[in-house]
Order: C-alpha cells, then sequence, then structure tokens
C-alpha cells in the first residue's frame, strides 16, 4: 500500500460567538462538573449535614424533628448533580468518540458547530428534543413507552455506589459490587422489553440477542468480580480500594497472576454487556436495521444512547475500582485522610488530597474508556456463534480455573505474605515490557506501509 | 448508619433519574411536531408492508441460554457471600466450595458434551 497523504481538514471558519462558547464550555462543564461532585459530596453527607444542624440552625441533630426531611433534600441535589454528570459525560464522550473515529479512519469528523465540533452533542440533544415521538400503532403502547425508563433508573442507580474519591460516592454501601452487578440487569429488562413491544422483527431479534449476550456474559464478568472479593474480603467498592495500594505492584491486578488474566476476561465482558464493538450485534446496523432501537425516534431513543455512552464510564470505573486501584494515590496512606479530616469542617489540605484523588481515579478512568473507543473503531463485528461460543466455551473455564487458583493463592498468601509483593513487582515489570513492546510493533506496522505517526492535525 | 441512610438513596436516585427521563420525553412531545399517518405508524420493514406478526416465534436456543444463565447466576449468588468470609473459613470454607465449583464444572461439561453451547 502507498502512502496516502492525510488530507489537510478544511478550515471552516468558526464565528467568533460560537468559538467563545465552545470553548468555555469545553473547559468550564468538566472543571464545574468536577467541583460540584468533589464539594457537594462530603458535604452533603449524614456526618457533615449533622454538624450543619448544630452549629448554624442550633438544633440537637438527634432529635430535631426535620432532620430526616435536611438528608432527604440533601440526596435529592446529589442524584441530580450525578444524573447531570451521567447526562454530561456521555454527551462529551459522544463528540470526542465521533472526533476519534474520524481521526482513525483518515477523515475529519464532526468539526461544524463550534471549535473542533465540541458542540456538536448540544445540538444533538436539541435536534432530539425537537423530533416527533413515534409510537407505532402494532407497538404495545405500554411497554414501548416504558422501555427507556428501566434502561436510564438501571444505568443512573449505578452512580450511587460507585466512588469517584475517598470520601466521594453517594453511599458506600457494604454491598457496593453485589449491588451494582445487580442492578445492571435493569438494562437488560429495558432492552427487552423494547424489543418484544416494538412487534417489529428487527427489533426483537435485536432484543433477543441482547438478552442472551449480556446474560450470558454476566457469568465470566461475575466470577472475575469474585477475584477481588476474595483478596479484599469486603463488596464494599471502597473497602475493595483501601485493600490496595497507589502504587502498579500493589493494585490487585498485578498481585495475583490469576487476577491478571481475570482483568482481560472481565474488560471483554463488560464490552459485551455495554453492546460495544466487537459485541455489537443487538444493533449490527449492516443486518438488523438498528436492532431494539428501530422502532424508536425522539428522545426515547436518545435515553438508550446516552445510556450507551455512559456505561463507558460506569464499566471502566468498575473496572479501575477492582482491578487497578481505583483512586489510590501513590505513597499516601489510608489513614492520613481521616488523620486531615479531624472533627468539623474539613480542612483546605484534606480537600486538596480529595480533589487529587478524584483527579487519579478520572485519570484511571478516561484511559480505560479511550481503550473502548479505540477498540470500537479497529475491531470488527464477531459472529452470534463466535459471540456464544466465545463466552461459555472459553470464558466460563478460564474464570472458573482463575477463581480456583485464586483460592489457593490466597492461602499461600496467608502462609508467605512476601509472595504477594514478590508477583505485584514482577508482574508489573512483564506488563511494562510487553506494552513497550506492543509500542514499538504498532509504530513497525505503521511505518512498514510508508505511512508516519502523526497525532497532530486534530 | 441506619438501614434507612445506607439504602434510601436508592428510592431517590430512583425518582429522580425517572422524573428527569420524563422531563426529557415529555419535552420532545410538547416541542416535536406530531403529524401521524398510517405509513408513519406501521412498524419498519425496509420499505415493504409488514409480513405476518412480529411474536410468531423465535429460536429455542435463547430459552436454552436463559435457563443456563440462571443455573451459572445463581451459583454466582452463592459464592458471594462465601467469597466474603474465606480469610475467616480457612481450609473447611476451601474445601467445601470446590467441592461445590466441582460440582458446576461436571454441570457444564455434561452441557457442553449434550451440545447445548453450539450455536448454528
Amino acid at each position: 500500500m502507498s502512502a496516502l497523504p492525510t488530507p489537510a481538514p478544511a478550515r471552516t471558519k468558526t464565528p467568533r460567538l460560537a468559538a467563545i462558547v465552545s470553548v468555555t464550555a469545553a473547559i468550564a462543564l468538566p472543571l464545574g462538573l468536577f467541583c460540584v461532585i468533589l464539594f457537594a459530596t462530603p458535604l452533603l453527607q449524614p456526618a457533615l449535614l449533622d454538624g450543619f444542624i448544630r452549629e448554624r440552625l442550633h438544633r440537637d441533630p438527634a432529635t430535631w424533628y426535620w432532620r430526616d426531611g435536611v438528608y432527604t433534600v440533601a440526596l435529592l441535589v446529589l442524584a441530580f448533580v450525578f444524573a447531570n454528570f451521567a447526562a454530561i459525560f456521555s454527551g462529551i464522550l459522544s463528540w470526542w468518540e465521533r472526533r476519534v473515529a474520524g481521526r482513525i479512519q483518515s477523515r475529519i469528523g464532526p468539526n461544524r458547530a463550534g471549535v473542533g465540533g465540541f458542540l456538536v452533542w448540544i445540538a444533538d440533544a436539541v435536534k432530539l428534543i425537537l423530533k416527533e415521538d413515534l409510537v407505532p400503532a402494532e407497538a404495545d403502547q405500554m411497554l414501548f413507552r416504558a422501555a427507556p425508563y428501566f434502561v436510564m433508573v438501571g444505568f443512573i442507580l449505578t452512580f450511587v455506589v460507585l466512588p469517584f474519591g475517598e470520601s466521594i460516592a453517594v453511599s458506600d454501601m457494604n454491598v457496593g459490587l453485589f449491588f451494582i452487578t445487580s442492578i445492571t440487569a435493569l438494562v437488560v429488562v429495558g432492552i427487552l422489553l423494547s424489543g418484544w413491544s416494538s412487534n417489529s422483527k428487527w427489533a426483537l431479534f435485536g432484543g433477543m440477542r441482547s438478552a442472551a449476550q449480556v446474560v450470558s456474559y454476566e457469568i465470566p464478568a461475575g466470577l472475575a468480580i469474585m477475584v477481588p472479593v476474595l483478596m479484599a474480603g469486603t463488596l464494599s467498592m471502597q473497602g475493595i480500594i483501601r485493600a490496595q495500594g497507589g502504587l502498579p505492584w500493589q493494585w490487585f491486578i498485578f498481585r495475583n497472576p490469576a487476577a491478571f488474566a481475570l482483568f482481560f476476561i472481565f474488560f471483554t465482558s463488560q464490552l459485551a454487556e455495554a453492546n460495544r464493538t466487537p459485541f455489537d450485534l443487538p444493533e449490527a446496523e449492516s443486518e438488523l436495521v438498528a436492532g431494539y432501537l428501530s422502532e424508536y425516534s425522539g428522545f426515547r431513543f436518545a435515553l438508550f444512547f446516552l445510556v450507551e455512552w455512559g456505561n463507558l464510564w460506569t464499566m471502566s470505573a468498575i473496572a479501575v475500582t477492582i482491578f487497578l486501584g481505583g483512586w489510590q494515590i501513590p505513597f499516601v496512606p489510608n489513614e492520613l485522610y481521616a488523620q486531615l479530616k479531624g472533627t468539623g469542617f474539613p480542612p483546605l489540605a484534606w480537600w486538596g488530597l480529595e480533589a487529587a484523588s478524584m483527579l487519579v481515579f478520572a485519570a484511571k478512568t478516561m484511559v480505560l474508556v479511550n481503550v473502548v473507543v479505540w477498540l470500537r473503531w479497529t475491531l470488527p463485528r464477531i459472529r452470534v456463534d463466535q459471540m456464544m461460543s466465545l463466552c461459555w466455551k472459553y470464558l466460563v473455564p478460564v474464570s472458573f480455573a482463575c477463581f480456583l487458583f485464586t483460592l489457593l493463592w490466597q492461602i499461600a498468601v496467608a502462609a508467605v505474605p512476601a509472595l504477594e509483593t514478590a508477583m505485584g513487582v514482577g508482574l508489573t515489570a512483564v506488563s511494562v515490557v510487553l506494552a513497550v513492546l506492543f509500542a514499538r510493533q504498532t509504530h513497525r506496522n505503521i511505518t512498514a506501509i510508508g505511512d508516519r505517526v502523526d497525532l497532530s492535525n486534530w | 448508619m441506619t438501614p434507612l441512610q445506607v439504602y434510601f438513596p436508592l428510592a431517590l436516585v430512583v425518582i429522580v433519574s425517572a422524573i428527569l427521563a420524563f422531563l426529557l420525553v415529555g419535552l420532545t412531545n410538547l416541542l416535536g411536531p406530531r403529524r401521524p399517518s398510517a405509513v408513519k405508524s406501521g412498524v419498519f420493514e425496509c420499505g415493504s408492508d409488514p409480513v405476518g406478526d412480529a411474536h410468531g416465534g423465535f429460536g429455542v436456543k435463547f430459552y436454552v441460554v436463559a435457563l443456563l444463565f440462571i443455573v451459572f447466576d445463581i451459583e454466582a449468588v452463592f459464592i458471594y457471600p462465601w467469597a466474603v468470609l474465606l480469610k475467616e473459613l480457612g481450609w473447611v470454607g476451601f474445601a467445601d466450595m470446590a467441592l461445590f465449583a466441582f460440582t458446576l464444572v461436571i454441570g457444564l461439561i455434561y452441557v457442553w458434551k449434550k451440545g447445548a453451547l453450539d450455536w448454528e
């Protein structure tokens, strides 16, 4: 293949106002969300609310009649903040993914609305709101209308236990991880409902395929989740992160060879559960029109897509939590947070540490999100029979074996604690070497066809 | 922490997310056009008139997958509480779980040999 000259992107003249709006939005929206989550989450927890009631309202929180009312209002605000985070994140990600796709396929991608086309996701939302909300006459009216709500509620509920930082989580339930695996089942219910109620053949095929795919991949994912639980001895998301450390060899993924394998199994299963390429059979455009979405229009359709992109954050955040050390900052012990916080209103140093932990978590999650985007535009879709046999004949037996290995490993580690550290350092070194080799081979493949690695030209 | 404080957020998040979705869909209904026609309200079948009913029936394979899922997912539900307590249970717990997992693996092999995992 000869060298293809990359076409210079057409420089469209962006109006000044649109440029200012898009740059401001691109900076202010993520930063604003970050700050709101950072400050609102700890402040609206019962511990600090009690202090507020005591000092500002001069009431005893233990006996005050309206205390539960204050808690409820605080939680409503928090729920609203996290629902907005999910919506805005998936919006911005839809723009980012289209830009990356354009770059990977040597085309430009959205570039009209604002600088770099940044405002395109807002334009999409406005357009979808202004569309007609169609319900087929043949459809089961009630189920058809109800399906998007199941998907939306099941998706936003995961944010209740999803950690963002050391004490930044709506509720640190002691069954956190179990809660997440059970609540994501609501999304399947929504997909199945939409497929069945549309009374369209494409929708039905898409819905059935999707249900079969999601429930099948639930098994290896469930077994993979079990291993961090075994290693941490708790189901709480924050508890699992606290059992790890900030440095790579203190992460669960490197501390146990079975966990290393299971990380990849878990990631693959999550790709399948989120219906992402190479597992996007339920909405395979070339065969099933749009799968279970065929009959949807307007904002009912948009809700499904909001969930699909928002799922990238939740799946990556869960993988970061249970395998990649979560929000742990290197060389910062867990006790430091409690020491700095003290009693009463937390000092500035504690807020700084919280912000840093949030940054670490967000950075790790965004790396994984970008891997998913990258996979989508480089891998072809697999066939249904390949999808089923990959799950039941490879992933399930291998994850069973890894699970049983971990049992023995935990007993060995209990006898010889140094084993875990040695394995951590060893596997970290191996992974770094593999990553460097992979990057070198990719570079060679690109240069071998006469192209050059070009990351500019956005 | 009372159970109310731990699980109450769930109820509120359900309400808030459902209301948000309802408002957005309501906005579409409010602002979007409403010009119904027989063609628009028919189901999509690549432009031709729909043939037969979509709820005719579909591959029995899907039922098998659903049954397998129930078996293995309930097994996972049993393992979770045990996994949290592994350190306290020690060797006895390990032996119990090894036996349980072994039984399941035999089940998986049986299903595999029967051809339930093949998908033509």
